[in-house]
C-alpha cells in the first residue's frame, strides 16, 4: 500500500476511535475551556487579558497538544497495536502521516474552541481585516503542533516514563510555533495596534516549521518507534 | 576468560590523556593567574568583566560540543557499518556541552545582574542557548531509555539530527520576536589587550579541558558498553545452564 | 524459515541463547516449555520485532540480521495482546487489519464468519466484549491478513470448545495453503493433536 493510504487509513481509524470513545470532545475540550477561565483567575485584569489573549489561546492549545498525543500514543500502546501495527509491515511514514492528520483534526477543532473562548472571555474582536492572516496562521501553527506532536508522542510512546518524557522533549521544540502563532494572531486581532500585514512574516515561520517537522518526522518516524 | 578481564585493572587514562590532564590545570592555574590577578578592571564593568573569563570559552565550548554531537551523529548514521564509537563521542560530547552550557547560563545571568542590572534578558542569544540546554537535556534523557547498544546509537543519533533542525527555527523565531539585543563586547573591541589574552588563555584551557572530558567519556562508555556485552556471555552460560536443570 | 544460533536480547537479558530451528512450509510446529523458556521472543523474532544480536535468520527468504522490516509484511502474530483497539467495534478492527494488507470486504467478512463473530458481535465494543471474545476478534484480524507466517502465542487460551475448533480447523486450512504454522501452548493435548511436529524450548534455545 502506498504511502497515502495507510495515512488515510490509520487517519480514519483514529479519528474513528474519537468518534466512539468521546475522550477528547468529553475531556480535552473541558480541559482547555477550563484553563482559558484559569488564566482568567490568575490574571485578574480585563485589559490584560485582552492585550495578552493571543498568547494565552495559543498556550492553553500547547498544554492541550501534550494532553492529546498521550491519548493519541495510549490507544495504540493499550493492547499492543503499536506492535501489530509494526508487524502488518506499513510503512512507518504512513503511520506518522496519518496519526499527524488525525491529530490536526482534533487540534483544529480545539483551537477554534479556545479562540471563541478568547472573544467571549476576553474581550477580543476579529477585525475584517484580519480574517486571512488568522487563517492562514491556524492552518499552518496546526500542522506544525501535529507534526512534532505526533514525532516526539511516538518516540516517547514506547518509553518508561513517558508521561515526563514527552514534555521535555516536546515543549522546547514547540517553542517556535508559540512564539510565531500569537505574534501572527496579535496582528490578526489588532493587539497592541498591531496592523494585520504584520502577521505574515510569521506565517511564513510557521509555514517553514510545519515543512520542515513534517519532512523530518516522515523520514525520521521509523527509527524512532523502531527499536 | 570474563574473569581475567574482570579483575584487570583498566584505567580510561592512557599517557597522552595524563599529559592532556596536567596541561588542563596548568592551563585553569595560568587562567586564574591572569583572569584573577593580572587583568585589569573594565572601566564600566568593574571587576565583574572577569566572569566573562570562563562565560565565553564554555559558550563557545558548548555550542562546538554540540555541533560535534550532531556531525557523529551524521557519522554514526552514514556507513552501514554503524560504528558505536561515533555514537559514544556524540554522547560524551553532549554530556560535557550540557555541564559547560549549565556554566554559561550562571556566568552570564551573574554578569547580566553586574553590568546590566538584571539576570535575564529575552534577547535571542540567551534565549536559543537556554532551549539549546533543554533540548540536550532531553536527548541525554532518550540516551537512557535503554536497549541494545545499536538501538540506543540509533535513536538517539535521529534525535541529535531532529535538534538540528530545530535550533535554528528557535534562534530566528526568538530573534523576530525581539529584534534589540546587546552586542557582543568582544567584537565591539571594548577589552583591551589584557584582557582579550586572558580570554584566550581561557579558551585554550576549557578547550583542553572538553577534549580530556569528553576521551574519558567515551572511553568510560566503550567500557560500560564492554562490561555489557561481557554480562551477556555469562548471562547466555547462565540461559543455557536453564534448559539443563 | 531456519534459524541457526540465534541470539536476540531484552534488557540486557539474552531471551534467546543459541536456538536453532528449521520449518517448512505447510508444516504446524507446536513450541512447548515452561514459563520464560523464550517460546514468546522466538515467535517476536520470526516476526521481525526483536533484533538478532548474533546468529543467523532466515524467514521467508529475508535475512532478518539485515533487514527485520520487510518480512513483516508477510508474517501475522498473535501475541499475548490483542493488538486491538478497544473503543471501535469488532467490525471496524478486523477491517483495519485487514486493509492494511489491502483485504477486500468480502475477504474481511469471510474472515469473522470462520471465526464465528455473527452479526451480533460484528457492531459491539471490543472494550464490552469477554477475553474468549477478544481472542477470536484478534485470531479473524490474523485470517484477515493472509500471512505466509502464522505465529500464534497461546492461541487456545480463554477459547470455549467450538472456539477452539474453528481456531484447529482454520490453522489446518492456513498450512494446508503452504502457510507455516508457529504454535506456542502449555495446551500439550490439544495442540498436540493439530502440530505436525513438537520441540521443546528451554532456557533460550529449541531442542
Amino acid at each position: 500500500m502506498s504511502t497515502w493510504q495507510i495515512a488515510r487509513l490509520v487517519a480514519a481509524k483514529d479519528l474513528r476511535v474519537e468518534w466512539r470513545s468521546r475522550v477528547v470532545t468529553n475531556q480535552v475540550l473541558p480541559f482547555a475551556a477550563l484553563v482559558m477561565v484559569m488564566f482568567a483567575f490568575a490574571l485578574d485584569n480585563d485589559q490584560a487579558l485582552t492585550r495578552v489573549a493571543p498568547g494565552l489561546v495559543w498556550l492553553a492549545a500547547m498544554f492541550s497538544l501534550l494532553v492529546l498525543v498521550q491519548r493519541a500514543f495510549a490507544v495504540e500502546t493499550a493492547d499492543g497495536a503499536l506492535d501489530a501495527l509494526k508487524v502488518a509491515g506499513v510503512r512507518s511514514s504512513g503511520i506518522f502521516l496519518g496519526k499527524a492528520l488525525a491529530l490536526a483534526a482534533q487540534l483544529a477543532v480545539l483551537e477554534a474552541v479556545l479562540l471563541v473562548a478568547a472573544i467571549l472571555l476576553y474581550r477580543t474582536e476579529v477585525p475584517a481585516g484580519g480574517v486571512g492572516v488568522l487563517l492562514a496562521t491556524y492552518v499552518a501553527a496546526t500542522a506544525g503542533l501535529a507534526f512534532v506532536g505526533t514525532l516526539y508522542g511516538g518516540l516517547a510512546a514506547g518509553a518508561r516514563g513517558r508521561e515526563t518524557l514527552l514534555p521535555l522533549l516536546l515543549l522546547p521544540v514547540v517553542a517556535p510555533v508559540l512564539i510565531g502563532a500569537t505574534r501572527a494572531t496579535e496582528a490578526a486581532l489588532g493587539t497592541n495596534d498591531a496592523m494585520p500585514s504584520e502577521g505574515w512574516p510569521w506565517f511564513g515561520l510557521l509555514a517553514l516549521f510545519a515543512a520542515v517537522f513534517g519532512a523530518g518526522g516522515a523520514l525520521a518516524f521509523g527509527s524512532l518507534i523502531d527499536d | 576468560m570474563t574473569t581475567d578481564t574482570r579483575s584487570e585493572r583498566r584505567p580510561t587514562s592512557t599517557t597522552f590523556t595524563r599529559w592532556l590532564g596536567a596541561a588542563v590545570l596548568a592551563g585553569l592555574a595560568w587562567l586564574a593567574l591572569f583572569g584573577l590577578v593580572l587583568s585589569p578592571n573594565d572601566r564600566v564593568q568593574k571587576t565583574g568583566v572577569r566572569i566573562l573569563y570562563i562565560h565565553v570559552p564554555t559558550a563557545w565550548l558548548a555550542y562546538l560540543a554540540f555541533i560535534v554531537t550532531g556531525v557523529c551523529s551524521v557519522g554514526y548514521l552514514w556507513k552501514r557499518s554503524r560504528n558505536l564509537q561515533w555514537d559514544r563521542v556524540a554522547g560524551a560530547s553532549a554530556e560535557v556541552g550540557v555541564v559547560f552550557m549549565g556554566i554559561t547560563l550562571v556566568t552570564g545571568m551573574l554578569w547580566g545582574k553586574i553590568s546590566w542590572g538584571t539576570y535575564w534578558t529575552w534577547d535571542s542569544r540567551l534565549t536559543t542557548t537556554a532551549f539549546l540546554f533543554v533540548t540536550y537535556i532531553g536527548y541525554l534523557a532518550v540516551r537512557d531509555l535503554g536497549g541494545t547498544h545499536h538501538q540506543r546509537a540509533r535513536r538517539s543519533a535521529v534525535l541529535a539530527l531532529l535538534a538540528v533542525l530545530e535550533v535554528p527555527l528557535v534562534h530566528f523565531s526568538v530573534k523576530w520576536w525581539r529584534p534589540l539585543h546587546q552586542q557582543e563586547s568582544v567584537a565591539e573591541g571594548k577589552l583591551n589587550g589584557l584582557m582579550m589574552f586572558t580570554l584566550f588563555v581561557g579558551l585554550v584551557a576549557f578547550t583542553l579541558l572538553y577534549v580530556w572530558l569528553v576521551l574519558h567519556r567515551q572511553r568510560a562508555m566503550a567500557m560500560d558498553d564492554m562490561v555489557a556485552d561481557q554480562g551477556l556471555d555469562a548471562a547466555l552460560a547462565e540461559r543455557r545452564e536453564e534448559a539443563v536443570r | 524459515m531456519r534459524l541457526t544460533d540465534v541470539v536476540a536480547v531484552v534488557g540486557g537479558f539474552p531471551v534467546l541463547a543459541g536456538a536453532t530451528l528449521t520449518v517448512e512450509r505447510g508444516e504446524i510446529v507446536l513450541l512447548q516449555g515452561p514459563n520464560g523458556a523464550g517460546k514468546t521472543s522466538l515467535l517476536r523474532l520470526c516476526a521481525g520485532l526483536l533484533a538478532v544480536e548474533r546468529g543467523t535468520a532466515e524467514v521467508l527468504g529475508h535475512d532478518l540480521s539485515v533487514d527485520r522490516t520487510s518480512v513483516r509484511r508477510h508474517v501475522g502474530l498473535l501475541g499475548h495482546s490483542n493488538g486491538l483497539y478497544a473503543d471501535l467495534t469488532v467490525a471496524d478492527n478486523v477491517r483495519f487489519w485487514g486493509a492494511t494488507v489491502g483485504a477486500s470486504q468480502d475477504e474481511v467478512s469471510a474472515a469473522m464468519e470462520r471465526m464465528g463473530l455473527a452479526a451480533r458481535l460484528a457492531h459491539v465494543r471490543v472494550a464490552r466484549l469477554s477475553a474468549g471474545q477478544r481472542r477470536r476478534t484478534a485470531l479473524a484480524c490474523l485470517v484477515a491478513r493472509r500471512a505466509g507466517l502464522w505465529l500464534l502465542d497461546e492461541p487456545h487460551a480463554g477459547l470455549d470448545a467450538t472456539g477452539r475448533d474453528e481456531l484447529d480447523a482454520t490453522l489446518r486450512e492456513a498450512a494446508a495453503s503452504g502457510a507455516t504454522v508457529l504454535v506456542a501452548s502449555h495446551e500439550l493435548e490439544r495442540a498436540g493433536s493439530l502440530a505436525t511436529r513438537t520441540v521443546e524450548v528451554a532456557g533460550g534455545q529449541v531442542r
